[in-house]
């Protein structure tokens, strides 16, 4: 199959179909709302499951009750949906659930606007619900990466039993650009699941499952956290994503950003470039694990004077840049949150500007 | 080189549609292409517009504010844009619908009443199509032949759309022709 | 002579919380019986709800599922939507079903998923600490409702089961009651029915079940039976209200 030119919500439905996800619940937000538009079209001939919710917090506990049977599922939604599936994910983590969630993040707070956003990073990062609980949190720059990272998220998810987030703005969903579908195709999971609620009779033993968040018992509640730091440790052990550009050089400025924004940057970085200014960006791929060291190990260059934390959001990344750089070297955000993106010459103009 | 070309009109004149177009036979050509709508509530009657790059080059920022060329279909959209285009870059005017100039000399502005050709032609919904048309015979950003192509691409599975949608296209070429 | 009366298989041996008087207990084993009649233990989930039922997956043998308050019709929604062969059932209490949870569980009858609610109707809220629920009574004394509910302020007792009746999708919606075994034996009957409407994948079902709390009514085992007898009952009155062959709304009550 060659490249086709594809909406990014278009091509993250057709991306969890060919990673053998048919299970699909979702409730319609702009600018999300044609992964469900596409899911309710193509599912059906697949033999699989489209249904729409009668509510983002019905169809957040859609996806527990699949997953919780040991099925492939996923559904998106954008901030506000996702604030009121908050609580299904809280409970989805607990109970070590594996199930995808997209966001393609529109402005808020409050009901905002339907323009590309990425204010929705500490909701994705760190909780959103309640209790101490953990998404992996994947943020794709093109449309290309956002079918590799559905595709990616499903196996990841199912490794840690844990949600994965799919973290993509309003531009992500809302443009067109060439994908191509990776020819392996993800096999469709078995029900072998030794976890899942689907019925004793799938088992030989005949120890019956049980799928719940309730832990009454102090010392047990305290080990199950124990356990879910432990995964959560794992992960930011090994799956720390990111993507360099122009880091070889001797860069004064790092500039941190991921998405869409990171895109912009890219371009700035160019021009910057051809006015003889070396500018670094790294591009988290990741955002829990957030690539700390990598950063941490970036700032600390004696040519860094400054590091840069540039969002579609008020300053909510800067701070995980922060904690990373560790004081070794000067943190500072630059965003905008209206939904408009700033352009390159926005950022080349302001970087100009920096006092170094 | 990358080329930007924005086109806007009134919701339902097919804007994002010719863009769609333009973006897919960029990309059988074997440019980088990125295609970006407005979406929401301007979608539904009011001011549409979508932007196409096209580039040899990977296409990093998917944020311009000054494309290098215009399609403008109805007046708004020719004042609210007709300012922001690059120099050198062509507007195409609508002219069945817009009696004024871009008011720009340092740009080349193609007049071209798709309107009326697309309502000679029988087929009033092809405005776009002539517009789209013009606007490729007049730039070249892909060969016209691939522009057909991509056009039967679009329409090949809508029930008789396509006949018309190619004698629309040629009628827009000849008005593109420089 | 052989065992007359055993423990059902699909009931697990542990003991149970619930206080004395409450007929939980008495539901849970009608269930069980009637999962173990079908002989569908090794294909059934449970639902269970947030309330004094909340650890329900500890009273059943078979696989179950814990959700947050009200929302269990949604889990057994995504359970039966990607796993027909399976029987789902909710147990829900009346804070979770008809307060926190009516948009669930309207939508998943209107839906008509395929799927069985077991609805414990005893007009308070039960593991918070005997707050007024939806389904209180006018007058009836409560935690947040010290001088007795005012309706005025409140509105009246909400009936689920003519509601949920008045949807126009096809479905099992009936309302039975275990304060006496002459009820017990009827509402076994229904319950059988409705795991039996989902077995043969015909409709959604829900069974009401009117039912005691006298720990937080405040009053004895025996008080809460006429209690619920003279009080409930006259207001909730017991029967069906819809069957998968009847037409469109209510067709009792």
């Amino acid at each position: 199959m060659g490249k086709v030119l594809m909406k990014g919500n278009e091509a993250i439905a057709e991306a969890a179909i060919r990673a053998g996800c048919l299970n699909y619940f979702a409730y319609p937000i702009t600018p999300q709302s044609e992964v469900a538009e596409y899911m309710a079209r193509k599912l059906p001939e697949k033999g699989g499951v489209f249904l729409q919710g009668e509510s983002e917090i019905a169809v957040g506990y859609m996806v527990f009750g699949a997953a919780g049977c040991g099925e492939r599922v996923m559904t998106t939604s954008s901030g506000p949906g996702i604030s009121l599936m908050s609580e299904a994910l809280s409970f989805i983590a607990c109970a070590q659930l594996p199930a995808v969630f997209v966001n393609i993040m529109r402005t808020g707070p409050g009901l905002g606007g339907i323009l590309p956003s990425q204010a929705d990073y500490f909701q994705a990062t760190k909780g959103g619900g309640h209790g101490d609980y953990r998404l992996i949190v994947l943020a794709p720059s093109s449309v290309q990466e956002a079918v590799e990272m559905v595709m990616m998220a499903f196996p990841l998810s199912e490794k840690y039993r844990n949600p994965v987030m799919i973290l993509g703005d309003g531009l992500i969903g809302q443009m067109m650009e060439p994908v191509e579908f990776p020819e392996n195709l993800i096999v469709k999971p078995t029900r072998k699941n030794k976890w899942a609620a689907n019925g004793m009779d799938t088992r030989k033993s005949k120890k019956r499952n049980i799928v719940k968040s309730l832990i009454l018992d102090p010392e047990t509640m305290n080990t199950h956290n124990l356990l879910l730091k432990e995964k959560y440790d794992q992960i930011r052990k090994k799956e720390v994503r990111f993507e360099t550009y122009n880091m070889t050089k001797p860069y004064k400025v790092l500039i941190v950003s991921y998405g869409t924004m990171a895109r912009v940057c890219k371009t700035a970085v160019d021009l910057l470039k051809e006015e003889g200014i070396e500018v670094g960006l790294l591009r988290p791929k990741t955002l829990f694990p957030f690539p700390e060291k990598k950063i941490r190990e970036a700032a600390a260059k004696a040519h860094c004077k400054m590091v840069l934390s540039i969002e579609m959001s008020m300053g909510q990344m800067v701070e995980d840049v922060e904690r990373s750089v560790q004081g070794k070297c000067p943190v500072r955000w630059y965003g905008k949150c209206g939904g408009e993106i700033p352009p390159p010459k926005e950022l080349m103009e302001m970087i100009k500007g920096l006092k170094l | 080189m990358q080329h930007e070309v924005m086109f806007a009109g009134f919701g339902g004149q097919g804007i994002l549609s010719s863009g769609k177009i333009l973006a897919h036979a960029a990309m059988e050509e074997g440019h980088q292409v990125v295609w970006i709508p407005s979406y929401g509530p301007e979608m539904r009657g009011g001011t549409a517009y979508c932007m196409v790059f096209i580039s040899r080059k990977v296409i990093n920022s998917p944020v311009v504010r000054n494309p290098l060329h215009l399609v403008a279909m109805n007046r708004p959209s020719l004042k609210k844009f007709a300012p922001l285009i690059k120099p050198k870059g062509i507007i195409l005017i609508n002219s069945s619908l817009i009696k004024i100039g871009s008011g720009r000399d340092d740009i080349e502005e193609l007049r071209v009443p798709v309107n009326e050709i697309a309502k000679d032609l029988g087929d009033p919904k092809s405005a776009n199509i002539v517009a789209l048309a013009a606007f490729v015979a007049r730039s070249n950003i892909v060969a016209f032949d691939n522009l057909l192509k991509s056009i039967e691409h679009e329409f090949i599975n809508k029930n008789g759309a396509l006949p018309l949608c190619m004698k629309a296209a040629e009628a827009g070429r000849k008005a593109g022709l420089p | 002579m052989g065992k007359t009366f055993t423990r059902p298989v699909a009931l697990s041996e542990k003991d149970t919380h619930y206080c004395p008087g409450c007929t939980h207990g008495i539901v849970h084993r009608l269930v069980a019986e009637v999962i173990d009649e079908l002989g569908i233990r090794g294909k059934t989930i449970g639902v269970a709800p947030v309330g004094c039922a909340v650890l329900a997956y500890n009273y059943f043998s078979f696989d179950f599922m814990e959700a947050a308050h009200g929302r269990a019709p949604a889990v057994a929604t995504g359970i039966k939507r990607v796993r027909p062969d399976l029987m789902v059932f909710t147990y829900q209490g009346d804070g979770d079903l008809a307060s926190i949870g009516t948009a669930e569980i309207i939508h998943a009858a209107n839906r008509g998923e395929k799927i069985t609610t077991i609805f414990i109707n005893n007009a308070v809220y039960g593991m918070t600490g005997g707050q007024m629920a939806p389904t209180t009574m006018p007058g009836q004394k409560t935690t947040t409702t010290p001088f007795g509910r005012d309706v005025e302020q409140t509105g009246m007792p909400m009936k689920m089961a003519e509601l949920l009746s008045a949807l126009m999708t096809p479905a099992y919606i009936t309302r039975q009651t275990v304060i006496s075994p002459k009820y017990v034996i009827k509402a076994k009957k229904a319950i059988k029915k409705a795991f039996e409407y989902q077995c043969e994948g015909r409709c959604f079902s829900l069974v009401e079940v009117i039912s005691t709390c006298p720990t937080n009514w405040g009053m004895t085992p025996v008080e809460a039976l006429s209690w619920a007898e003279t009080t409930l009952l006259p207001y909730y009155p017991l029967g069906e209200f819809k069957t998968p062959d009847s037409q469109g709304g209510n067709d009792a009550a």
